[in-house]
């Protein structure tokens, strides 16, 4: 027995090497950087938490933030709703599987920084498709002048490179319900309604959340796109806490607050990710309690 | 409640190249009368989940038409046709109370609150969940769940029929006993119609005051548990029921008197000579061992099963069980004696009348 | 041999198996009887090594198994649900443990030809799994469980998922199957009747005990409490509770007086055990207990009757031979033997079975 224990500990070596240099040094490296000031000739200072308490007390923060924020929600509240919509209306079976399969797959196959480019075009009103089409019907439309334009952009963009992962997950929770749970339904008399928020949404419950988990950090730490697409302007309107920490860090070389201003965005990712797991997994919680348990 | 009526009825899942293959139930005329206790009975591939979901509205049938007191149905969906069935593995709404959950079907049919909660009541007591009613259904065990599922065809009391697909199947062997009989309580003293489907011959004859056996898409008899058993009308009957099923036997027949591997057995009544393909069928339950009466056999297995024993013999080549009562002991130089009144003769396997 | 020595296994907080120890010998088949959540899987992937025990011993033929993996146990098992390869012929199905043995083409031929025609699947080796019915595919999962010469094979209720009917055949199969294999044969199952059919040894499980074990029938007609008596029923035990008091049995509620031949009568309370089948409708012995009720339903089943009645506020069941039809509310009476009484003390362990008068 205790040889084998032993070798299992070999085994794990190789992946534990993996994540300290991936994940453990790297970011112990940002913590060191969080509590020091240097001036540029590798002569470094202790100071505390100052940087710490400068950024949480930053307008700058606040407002990168309250965006970040404001954009995550706007995409979970979109790409969820719709994502679980056109899962439900796909065919079950039948040659239109497939076919719907490979289109919604299609964008999820096109790379981040193409998207933006793509859509930097395509929304241009001098040559894009787009922009030009709104401009040609008198609509007013410039994503690199108007706050509310380059924000629809890059929303819309997001919906329609991701709202495909939303669509797959449902479905694959969808196709996974047993045909008697429908058959019962059918017999109590259920409404379509009713269907959908007693059998279907509990049973996608679990790739639900993975989709919303995704999603959120996703969005969270969307770079690419608003990067290539507005720059982060017209003005700082679509400057994320992504943009904000590029900018910190590489444009104006500012390691400490930068590195303070990471792992803070690193510790609200976490937080939320807890809430929205410990929300949508409560239901499970409350099985455990419940009589004679689940045990097969 | 309805009475329900086949004409006709036929179906098959996928179009065959034949025109007659294919058919899972095929040219079936049956009528079901109102309040009785029916089983369908049938080793699995039969066709009786589809009998019964055709009578449900859950299967449209291929051909023919099932009227439900003389009104044709056919079209009508499991709604309309107000049908509450139970299935094989138990289906709960998963985020929904034991409580709420018994209510779902009186709900989505806008009944007043009053009236549901009295029912669901009602229904909670009749299945001892009362308990557990507050609790969600997703934590419960199968067999807690599997009552789920019958309460929510229990508490609607105004439905045509109540239909049930094996609904034993998941269920622990000492709760079986107690649904069962709770099942046939609940028929005598509301009187719904009750159909039940099952490949197990205990749980069909002792809830149903009508079993039909179903072979092959067609039902071959219809009758009491008692008829089945005493004058099965195709051997399949025979052997299908009765653990362990009818001895059926290769014979000729003489007059009065059956001839198997050169042993004579007294039938007790004339047949018409000249007849082939004639087999002789007894239930080991009416067989008796003995020292010194009738045909003389080898044992080759003596099965003691509790309530009595199994005593498996070979009469030439042909296996013929016999049922002895616990406590007997088995002679040593066997013979058996067949009841001449529980005899049955069987031609091309179709039991032969008296001439 | 498997040897169990004080075996538990938890999961979280929840005890599967409970302080088991067995030996099973080769060639024998022994039966672990309990309604599901008994613990008869846990304790069976524990004998496999697919888990292993929080606590005690396992040992195959006197070592201990415990560091071995599955892999080197030689163990075979079947599932209650029917697995096979669904991409391979039942040929290659059947052929599988011999390929990964390494054997030679000709001798996998020969064997799997073997063991085809004793599960009678020769006609259907060219075709795949799911052509098949259910029985014939379990028949397929049990036949790579012969062939592959396993010094242990566990047997989860393979026939659970079969039709009644072909249960029966499969049941009285079984036993011969596995008879001269010389393996440690274990057989899950949650039926009384399967256990009876398939004679044995049996265990009866309880909660992640082992209540008793031993030759099925002995346990079967000596329960050695009323937890196995209730396992080992079907339809299941009735039961009342009676007293002793100065010196004479009586139900509490009546307070009328039985007698139970043999039985040294201490005070104290008592819990009276009796299987169906062992109440009469006429009397067998002047000294019958008599007992009844009214009906509350009664079942028919062509052979047998089984009558629900209730008594003094316990729900009993009397299976009579022949149609016996009685309508609810009937009062009946019924007769047993003493000899048929299974008597339990307080703490439900039974005392003693009363011995037959002399005579009888």
């Amino acid at each position: 027995m205790k040889t084998a224990n032993n070798k299992a500990w070999f085994m794990v070596l190789p992946v534990l090497l993996l994540v300290a240099i991936n994940a453990i040094i790297p970011l112990m490296t940002v913590v060191n950087y969080s509590v020091q000031d240097t001036f540029g000739n590798n002569e470094f200072y202790w100071v505390g938490t100052e940087w710490f308490q400068e950024i949480l007390k930053s307008e700058r923060f606040h407002n990168a933030l309250g965006r970040t924020l404001l954009f995550s929600t706007l995409i979970l509240a979109i790409e969820i709703p719709l994502g679980i919509v056109i899962a439900l209306a796909m065919p079950k079976r039948g040659p239109g599987v497939s076919i719907c399969l490979v289109l919604m797959a299609l964008p999820l196959l096109i790379p981040w920084n193409v998207v933006g480019t793509i859509w930097q075009v395509f929304g241009r009103v001098d040559i894009g498709l787009l922009g030009h089409g709104l401009a040609s019907i008198g609509i007013d439309y410039n994503y690199t002048q108007d706050t509310l334009d380059a924000w629809l952009t890059l929303i819309i963009m997001d919906v329609w490179h991701w709202t495909s992962l939303v669509v797959l997950l449902c479905y694959s929770g969808l196709v996974a319900i047993p045909e008697v749970y429908y058959q019962a339904a059918r017999i109590d008399g259920a409404s379509r309604w009713a269907v959908f928020r007693y059998i279907q949404l509990p049973k996608i419950k679990r790739v639900l959340l993975i989709a919303v988990l995704l999603r959120f950090m996703d969005s969270f730490m969307i770079y690419t796109e608003p990067f290539v697409v507005t720059g982060g302007g017209p003005g700082n309107s679509t400057t994320f806490l992504s943009i904000d920490l590029v900018q910190m860090a590489l444009g104006q070389f500012d390691l400490g607050p930068a590195a303070a201003m990471s792992l803070i965005y690193f510790l609200i990712i976490l937080l939320l990710c807890w809430v929205f797991y410990t929300v949508m997994t409560s239901y499970d919680v409350d099985s455990s309690s419940g009589r004679s348990g689940g045990r097969q | 409640m309805a009475t329900i009526t086949f004409q006709e009825i036929a179906h098959r899942y996928h179009q065959s190249k034949h025109k007659d293959a294919g058919f899972v139930v095929n040219n079936l005329s049956q009528c079901w009368q109102d309040g009785g206790a029916y089983a369908l009975l049938g080793p699995s591939g039969c066709g009786k989940t589809t009998l019964l979901n055709i009578i449900s509205g859950l299967v449209k049938p291929t051909a023919g038409k099932v009227l439900f007191d003389e009104i044709d149905v056919t079209d009508l969906s499991p709604q309309q046709r107000n049908i509450a069935q139970v299935f094989q593995f138990p289906v709960v709404y998963d985020t929904l109370t034991v409580a709420a959950n018994l209510a779902f079907p009186l709900r989505n049919r806008g009944l007043v609150k009053t009236e549901i909660d009295s029912r669901v009541q009602s229904v909670l007591a009749i299945l001892g969940l009362e308990e557990i009613a507050n609790l969600k259904a997703r934590s419960l065990n199968a067999d807690d769940k599997q009552k789920i599922s019958l309460g929510r065809g229990l508490v609607r009391t105004d439905v045509k029929a109540i239909l049930f697909d094996e609904p034993l199947t998941v269920i622990d062997p000492h709760l079986k006993w107690e649904l069962r009989t709770e099942l046939k309580r609940i028929h005598q003293q509301f009187q719904h119609t009750m159909i039940y489907v099952t490949h197990d011959q205990t749980e069909a004859l002792t809830f149903a005051d009508q079993v039909m056996v179903m072979y092959e898409g067609a039902i071959v008899q219809v009758g009491t548990p008692q008829e089945l058993f005493e004058k099965p009308q195709h051997t399949f009957v025979g052997k299908f029921i009765g653990s362990p099923g009818m001895n059926i036997l290769p014979c000729a027949v003489d007059g009065s008197v059956a001839v198997v591997d050169g042993n004579t057995i007294d039938l007790q009544q004339d047949y018409e000579l000249n007849r082939t393909g004639l087999e002789i069928g007894i239930r080991p339950e009416h067989i008796t061992l003995s020292n010194d009466r009738g045909i003389a056999v080898q044992v080759t297995a003596v099965e003691d099963v509790g309530k009595h024993i199994v005593v498996r013999t070979k009469l030439g080549d042909h296996n013929v069980n016999i049922i002895v009562r616990e406590g007997v002991a088995i002679p040593e130089n066997p013979r058996i004696w067949f009841d001449p009144s529980k005899l049955n003769l069987f031609q091309n396997s179709y039991l032969l009348g008296v001439t | 041999m498997l040897e169990l020595q004080n075996v538990s296994h938890k999961v979280g907080d929840e005890i599967y198996v409970d302080d088991v120890s067995l030996s099973l010998q080769r060639g024998e088949l022994n039966i672990l009887l309990g309604a599901t959540l008994a613990g008869k899987t846990s304790l069976m992937r524990l004998m496999a090594g697919l888990d292993k025990p929080d606590s005690g011993t396992i040992l195959f033929d006197g070592t201990s198994v415990l560091g071995v993996p599955v892999q080197k146990r030689n163990v075979a098992m079947v599932y209650q649900q029917f697995i096979n390869y669904p991409t391979l012929t039942v040929f290659e199905n059947i052929a599988s443990p011999l390929r990964i043995a390494g054997k030679t083409r000709s001798e996998i031929r020969r064997r799997v030809n073997e063991v085809a025609e004793l599960l009678q699947l020769a006609e259907l080796l060219e075709r795949t799994p799911e052509t098949l019915s259910g029985g014939q595919q379990q028949r397929v999962a049990l036949a790579r469980a012969l062939i592959k010469e396993a010094d242990l094979v566990l047997l989860d209720e393979p026939l659970a998922n079969l039709d009644y009917k072909l249960r029966e055949e499969l049941r009285a199969e079984l036993p011969a199957l596995f008879a001269d294999m010389g393996a440690v044969l274990v057989y899950a199952t949650t039926e009384p009747s399967e256990a009876l059919v398939l004679g044995g040894n049996t265990a009866c499980m309880y909660r992640g005990r082992v209540e008793q074990y031993g030759p099925t029938l002995e346990l079967y007609r000596h329960p050695c409490g009323l937890k196995a008596a209730r396992i080992f029923s079907d339809p299941p035990c009735n039961t009342a509770s009676i007293i002793c008091h100065a010196g004479q049995f009586a139900f509490p509620d009546s307070g009328r007086n039985i007698i139970l031949p043999n039985v040294q009568p201490v005070d104290g309370e008592y819990i009276l055990g009796v299987r169906p089948h062992h109440l009469s409708l006429q009397r067998n012995g002047t000294d019958d207990i008599e007992l009844g009720g009214s009906v509350t339903v009664t079942e028919l089943s062509g052979s047998e009757s089984f009558v629900h009645f209730d008594f003094a506020g316990n729900p009993w069941v009397a299976l009579l031979h022949g149609i016996k039809d009685f309508s609810t509310d009937t009062i009946v009476k019924f007769f047993i033997r003493p000899q048929h009484v299974l008597l339990f003390d307080a703490k439900q362990n039974l005392v003693s079975i009363p011995a037959p008068a002399s005579g009888q």
